[in-house]
């Protein structure tokens, strides 16, 4: 384990307790005033951090896998298609009544993306440009059919209810959510550990990857199963969180010597901090009429962080 | 006593658009360079003969296809023609791509990354980030990579396009002793005189066939030039000198 690894488990070491006791309810571990500290503490706030830790961990991992697999830093877990995807099955959960289900559906939604993804790209040999076309394709569809869904929905109340969901959110989720998130994201991250290897051979190109061995169709079933599972899981019981996966290897890939199989782990472990703290933040921040949505505030951050790495990318290429 | 590697051979190589009907027989132990005009299908013959390009390429006895691609890569290095390295990995950590294909212990590793890059006088560059290093640099670091592989084989593109006279010629010395110690070596390469000088088997192609085959002198006789570029040129010296004015 490098020094990187270290310092971001040490911030999780930190983080964790505080989130604990942060939010509309502080609570005094010294002193709890409070009779429902206990409660709060275990039903509300222990969930809540723990699917942060895992939502965290998956989507800061599979933006590495991503940047790696198509050797951009720009790319991002949510140019897939799969997280667009999973929502448009969220939804449709929400217009057929069957809400109780919603996981299912994003599941499906996800898996549908990923065998879309590879049957397209699959046995190409210039599989990652078709991979990202393809992707890109599946957003815009899954978008549409979104909004259709929403434009066709019975009263405003359901329409608000699609609408709020879609922004991302770990208010209120419980123990049962943490179950159904992190067996898929564990073994989603299992199998982008696995494709480490084949994404440092990419470092010199597809043809170079292949001459050290590695095969690309191999390589790209990893990926999308893997960034399948563990972005399906998190739409499944969050909704779409933009912009971690894009985020945390841009900061953590300066600390690691560059390979992408060195990057996937501290990412994971970024992303969980990232999530943590800020949806913490969301919490604690004053809003009239609830709390902040996880999902605007990263993306409120994620913008103008995006438009920075760019004016940075502009200014190398001049 | 030097070990004895398998060949290497394409029979009768045709890939639509590129080759047609290409033989080639590649004996290990020695340097050739495959010749030709922009077009002519060096790079897919050297791609094909990589196994990157299906086709009628055996290794020994055994046809790459049917070799497992892992030792298919511990046998065959290949070096691309345009291998940007996409992050900005220290030199070292570059080097060590190559060990990719092998399940060695770290140690073993070190040690073979450390020769290749210590063979290309790249051992002070180890720690640099290889977006700083200059075109030269990067071709000898590029080249180290596919020697910390210890390949039977060395399949490179063009690895002498961006490097001066000097650097070339100290490329070409190091690539004559791994020939001589029982390495194949395989390069493509666009500068006759290097060919004429260095090579032990020259293979020229032309409109995807193979033009001429053979010693230097013989591949690339004047009527051969003047078939396949167009220019005329002349033997300088006494038969036999490696020496051609175009």
């Amino acid at each position: 384990m490098n020094r990187t690894a270290l310092i971001l488990l040490a911030a999780l070491a930190i983080a964790i307790p505080l989130s604990l006791l942060a939010g509309q309810v502080w609570i005094n571990p010294l002193a709890p005033q409070n009779a429902n500290a206990l409660p709060i503490l275990l039903e509300l706030r222990a969930p809540r951090a723990a699917l942060a830790l895992v939502i965290g961990a998956g989507l800061g991992a599979s933006g590495a896998a991503m940047q790696g697999y198509l050797r951009n830093p720009l790319a991002d877990p949510g140019l897939f298609g799969i997280a667009p995807m999973a929502a448009l099955g969220a939804v449709l959960s929400f217009a057929t009544g069957l809400t109780l289900a919603l996981p299912v559906f994003a599941l499906i939604g996800a898996a549908g993306a990923m065998a879309g993804l590879g049957l397209i790209a699959a046995g190409n040999a210039r599989s990652t440009a078709l991979f990202t076309l393809a992707g890109l394709m599946l957003a815009s569809l899954a978008g549409a059919l979104t909004s259709l869904i929403i434009s066709l929905a019975p009263n405003p109340f359901a329409m608000s209810e699609i609408v709020t969901w879609l922004m991302g959110s770990l208010a209120d989720r419980s123990w049962a959510d943490v179950a159904i998130a992190a067996p898929p994201t564990a073994l989603g991250l299992i199998l982008l550990a696995r494709a480490g290897p084949a994404l440092d051979a990419l470092t010199l190109g597809e043809d170079t990857a292949r001459s050290l061995g590695f095969s690309p169709s191999r390589l790209l079933w990893l990926m999308v199963l893997g960034v399948g599972l563990v972005v399906g899981a998190g739409v499944a019981v969050t909704g779409i969180i933009g912009f971690v996966g894009l985020m945390v290897p841009h900061l953590v890939r300066p600390f690691t010597d560059q390979r992408p199989s060195s990057l996937l782990g501290p990412s994971a472990l970024g992303g969980a901090l990232l999530l943590l703290v800020a949806d913490c933040l969301c919490r604690v921040l004053p809003l009239s009429g609830g709390e902040l949505r996880l999902g605007i505030a990263l993306s409120l951050i994620g913008a103008p962080f995006f438009l920075r790495l760019l004016l940075r990318l502009r200014s190398e290429l001049a | 006593m030097i070990p004895q590697h398998p060949a290497l051979a394409a029979e009768n190589l045709t890939v639509p658009g590129r080759l047609l009907g290409v033989s080639a027989a590649l004996q290990p132990g020695t340097l050739t360079m495959i010749c030709g005009p922009n077009g002519a299908g060096k790079t897919t013959l050297l791609r094909a003969l990589a196994g990157l390009q299906p086709g009628p390429v055996t290794l020994g006895d055994t046809p790459l296809s049917a070799l497992p691609p892992r030792r298919r890569a511990q046998a065959i290095g290949y070096l691309p023609q345009h291998g940007e390295a996409a992050w900005n990995l220290t030199a070292e950590a570059l080097v060590r791509l190559g060990r990719l294909p092998h399940r060695t212990s770290r140690a073993a590793d070190d040690a073979a990354c450390h020769a290749a890059l210590a063979a290309l006088d790249c051992t002070h560059l180890a720690l640099r980030p290889v977006h700083t290093l200059s075109g030269g640099e990067r071709a000898r670091v590029a080249l180290a990579r596919v020697l910390a592989g210890q390949p039977h084989w060395i399949l490179a593109d063009e690895p002498l396009a961006s490097l001066d006279l000097a650097q070339a010629r100290a490329l070409l010395r190091h690539l004559r002793q791994l020939a001589d110690q029982g390495t194949g070596v395989v390069l493509v390469a666009h500068s006759l005189a290097h060919a004429m000088n260095h090579a032990d088997h020259v293979i020229v192609l032309h409109q995807g066939r193979v033009a001429a085959s053979g010693p230097p002198q013989q591949a690339l006789a004047a009527h051969i030039l003047d078939e396949v570029w167009g220019v005329t040129g002349q033997w300088l010296g006494p038969p036999g000198a490696r020496a051609l004015s175009l």
